[in-house]
């Protein structure tokens, strides 16, 4: 398969970005898009590496190779963050942008590829941006209070399926960053629903969950990231299907802490 | 009392000290937490420590020094300490609990271990590992990881590999996920206090030594490229393991092996480098695009059935492509581990049915286009279980899997084929999880004692879990204890101004070579020698002959390398090629000690030494040791040997036939 790729280049976070395209040829079926991505910076080295062999009829034909995040490249570790034809991890539904195989592209398609882009999320360089947001939210309180040592046995603490079932569907976030890059509103509140509701479900996360679903809330505020407008666009492109109840019951528990107050 | 200048003295002896503490097994780690010393509150606040890694092992290991009061400092590659590749684990931990009643035990979780690194592990190490794991679970509980749960509310269990019993916990398909973010909840509430500061996307670049002991580290800040300086009064390595070595495996494309490497490279010594794990049920290579391969959970074996063709001619209609799995009828198909290890059938361990894979394809009989997969089917699951049950268990495994090969599992079997998954080998470390350097510490994939010669599903969690919770908060302070009227480190000190000089002069090299090959190529090409001559099947001229081809290509590399971009930016490019530089040493130690060693053993299989049946035939009378190498500049690197001796468990031949 061939492709044509039109890819943001920023030199660092104070550079003006542009778009570059691309061609990259004989791509199998099989070969994933960060493969596809391989391909093309293994391309754009050799072009540096002999200039005069290679002709793409680009802008700025020796930039180099593409910087973009990725790591596990089976869907976990949530590194991966490309923005793909307009949607965050592509078209598909469902999956992170390493799950993300050629064969769901149209041979001879021109494919457009973009970093997050969200307030909260500043571009490092090229596609690559920088979710620190993210850990300070978790910072603020998406923990159980307790130390190493001293607990109680683990069956001591018993939690109806149902709600360990619930609990597990909203850890499933990968923290990624998808929910507030696509939110027109650039809010985190899906991102922040998934942990607060993850350990409100749970007997050992209640004990602290008003003051938890405060400070999150807060510290997110504080980075910048928008308020919830109900639009539920954080939950069609949540690569791991986190849905939108979980901001319902981030909600109820925000507001519970609030008449406590 | 212990004497530190004595240990010194030692050290610089090389002579290893294991310091397994005296007395009975179930007695060594209780007597030895009572004898080490602990620093007072007041004195740990006083103290810093280094922890390099946020996987399992870092993350709970920085977070339990910082509620004790230490002062951390964190470091990882990756842009938040939750993307460390613990994160991948699919399967599950082992903990002895007995839930189940299925009469399991420390003893047995211990005895199993051992049995399943097939006597090359050390005894001490794997008895407490086997008792701190109870707690481990409920720490995990504690913190409010959702484990599996029944409808009563209680813990589920599942089985694994090498065991009889039923002890593994998990979180669906995902509990490395659960656990690293457990661990990395208790580190953010450490870094909300004060007590852990966090450096993401920084990585380590070489070991400071002062008087000969660890005082800090040369870390490259990977988002701007500047060289750091960060002093302390420890050092801990907890930076997984060296897969990556082959290019192609399960690990996460940014593991790498370097950090130990540097440690390596510093004095301390490098323990069974030749044993790196091949798993069983991963994805097979689907063409030269390929960047890296995906493991699919061997949890998957409880409940599916491995097979392959019993015709050649079935076979090669797989191969060309003119039938399917399907269409081939049961009293046709051989489930080759039922047959020939029936007591544990498609539960043996991974580096058993590894081979026995391997022994199928090579025989011909491999199921798709390049001859190298076998079936691992759940059509049998189904019609036992139905489809609703099998799906709750492995749902989200079987869409990873249809979504990768386009194939669906509950129409046709899926194909799997061995790939490198972990290592076992690493630094060694004395009981205390101490390197042979003075202050530097290996923690969880990056040392090398609990899993000898092969590792058992579901305990890679747990181990790294074990030393950054339970045993590590424990052991350094006996070594801190000594030193808290140790002023801070000066990172101003000739050993920093030196040690900082020298990472700059190695990078302004690489960046200078502009040569015609890119640093993937390279690793590319030490990944085929690797899998070739160091991979499932090892002989003495494959192994000096990779020996020479790695020392070539190394050669090929610091000439001809050409690395993209600018040093003091943001430079994937300059990272690759840094660590590829490593995994250019790594593989020759590897090879080097898979020589060495001319017997088999767990997953280190040397062609010479097998039974009639194919099996691993190790020879205790002259191996029964683990190989432990010490890096010289100028020389050949030296071999130290710690003799392991069995007083608990019986040695014997692993059998998982009946």
């Amino acid at each position: 398969m061939n492709f044509t790729l039109k890819v943001w280049r920023q030199r660092d976070a104070k550079s003006q970005g542009h778009f570059e395209t691309y061609k990259v040829e004989n791509i199998s079926e099989g070969t994933s898009f960060l493969e596809m991505m391989d391909i093309l910076n293994e391309q754009l080295a050799s072009e540096q590496i002999d200039p005069v062999a290679f002709d793409k009829g680009c802008k700025e034909k020796h930039s180099g190779p593409v910087s973009f995040n990725h790591d596990c490249r089976e869907g976990i570790c949530g590194a991966c963050s490309l923005y793909i034809n307009g949607r965050a991890h592509g078209p598909e539904s469902g999956v992170t942008t390493c799950q993300l195989y050629m064969r769901k592209f149209k041979d001879g398609s021109t494919i457009t590829i973009e970093p997050w882009r969200s307030r909260g999320f500043p571009v490092i360089k090229d596609l690559v941006v920088d979710r620190g947001a993210y850990d300070k939210i978790l910072q603020a309180g998406g923990y159980v209070s307790v130390n190493t040592g001293g607990v109680p046995d683990a069956n001591a603490i018993p939690v109806p399926k149902k709600n360990a079932d619930e609990s597990m569907d909203a850890a499933a976030c990968v923290g990624c960053g998808a929910c507030a890059a696509t939110c027109k509103n650039g809010s985190a509140m899906l991102f922040v629903a998934a942990r607060v509701s993850s350990l409100a479900l749970l007997p050992q996360g209640k004990v602290e969950g008003a003051r938890r679903a405060k400070a999150m809330v807060a510290k997110m505020d504080e980075l910048g990231f928008g308020a919830c407008t109900n639009t539920r666009a954080c939950e069609m492109e949540c690569p791991k299907h986190i849905s939108v109840s979980h901001i319902a019951r981030l909600n109820r528990e925000f507001l519970c802490a609030k008449f406590k107050d | 009392m212990r004497n530190w200048k004595q240990i010194n003295i030692n050290h610089n002896m090389t002579e290893l000290v294991s310091k397994i503490p005296e007395g009975p097994i179930e007695q060594k780690w209780t007597n030895h937490k009572a004898a080490i010393k602990v620093v007072s509150p007041a004195n740990k606040r006083k103290m810093e420590i280094i922890v390099i890694g946020t996987g399992l092992g870092g993350a709970s290991a920085a977070a339990s020094l910082g509620e004790l009061g230490y002062n951390v400092k964190v470091f990882c590659i990756s842009d938040s300490p939750r993307r460390a590749h613990s994160i991948a684990a699919q399967g599950g931990i082992n903990a002895a609990k007995n839930y189940q009643n299925d009469n399991d035990s420390i003893y047995r979780l211990f005895y199993d271990t051992i049995k399943g690194g097939d006597y090359r592990s050390r005894e001490a190490n794997v008895y407490r590992l086997a008792e701190v794991s109870n707690n481990i679970i409920d720490q995990c509980v504690a913190q409010g990881v959702p484990f599996a749960r029944d409808y009563g509310g209680l813990l589920d269990n599942r089985s694994f590999g090498g065991a009889q019993v039923s002890r593994t916990f998990y979180a669906r398909g995902q509990t490395g996920q659960q656990l690293l973010l457990g661990a990395y909840a208790a580190l953010n509430r450490q870094v909300a206090k004060g007590s852990v500061k966090s450096y993401p996307r920084h990585e380590m670049l070489d070991l400071v030594l002062i008087n000969g002991e660890a005082k800090g580290i040369i870390a490259r800040n990977l988002t701007n490229g500047k060289i750091e300086r960060f002093g302390a009064h420890a050092v801990v390595i907890a930076s997984g393991g060296y897969g990556n070595t082959y290019f192609l495996s399960t690990n996460a494309m940014n593991s790498n092996g370097s950090a130990a490497w540097q440690c390596y490279k510093k004095g301390a010594f490098f323990a069974n480098p030749c044993f790196a794990q091949i798993h069983p049920t991963c994805i097979p290579i689907h063409g030269d695009q390929q960047s890296k391969l995906t493991l699919m959970s061997e949890s998957l074996r409880n409940d599916g059935r491995i097979w392959v063709p019993k015709k050649i001619e079935d076979a090669k209609k797989l191969q060309e492509g003119k039938i399917k799995g399907s269409d081939i009828p049961d009293e046709d198909r051989d489930f080759y581990l039922e047959r020939r290890y029936p007591a544990f059938g498609n539960l043996v361990p991974r580096d058993v049915a590894s081979r026995a894979a391997k022994e199928r394809c090579d025989a011909g009989f491999g199921v798709n286009n390049t001859g190298k997969a076998v079936f691992l089917d759940f059509k049998y699951a189904f019609e036992r279980l139905g489809r609703e049950v099998v799906d709750a268990r492995y749902g989200n495994l079987f869409d990873m899997y249809k979504e990768i090969t386009d194939v669906d599992p509950h129409e046709e079997p899926m194909m799997i084929y061995p790939a490198i998954h972990y290592t076992m080998g690493g630094l060694w470390v004395d009981y205390n999880l101490m390197t042979t350097i003075p202050g530097l510490y290996a923690i969880g994939e990056a040392n090398f004692s609990d899993h000898g010669g092969n590792r058992l599903g579901a305990s890679a969690l747990m181990q790294g879990l074990a030393d950054g919770y339970f045993i590590l908060p424990y052991t350094i302070g006996d070594y801190l204890a000594s030193r808290f009227k140790e002023p801070k480190t000066d990172i101003n000190a000739p050993e920093f101004e030196a040690a900082q000089k020298a990472v700059e002069e190695k990078i302004a090299k690489l960046m200078s070579i502009k040569g015609k090959r890119t640093p993937d190529s390279i690793h590319k090409e030490l990944g085929h020698i690797m899998w070739e001559y160091v991979g499932m099947a090892r002989n003495e001229k494959g192994l000096k002959k990779a020996i020479e081809l790695i020392q070539a290509l190394r050669e090929e590399f610091w000439s001809n390398v050409y690395v993209a971009g600018e040093k003091e930016v943001f430079n994937q490019e300059l990272e690759k090629a840094l660590r590829v530089a490593d995994f250019l040493e790594i593989g020759e130690l590897m090879a080097r000690d898979a020589l060495n060693r001319s017997e088999s053993c767990g997953g280190h299989f040397r062609e010479e030494m097998q039974t009639e049946e194919g099996e691993t035939l190790r020879d205790d009378k002259n191996f029964m040791y683990v190989s432990a190498w010490e890096y010289d500049k100028d020389n050949e690197p030296k071999l130290h040997k710690e003799p392991l001796k069995f007083e608990f468990a019986h040695v014997a031949t692993r059998n998982y036939k009946d």
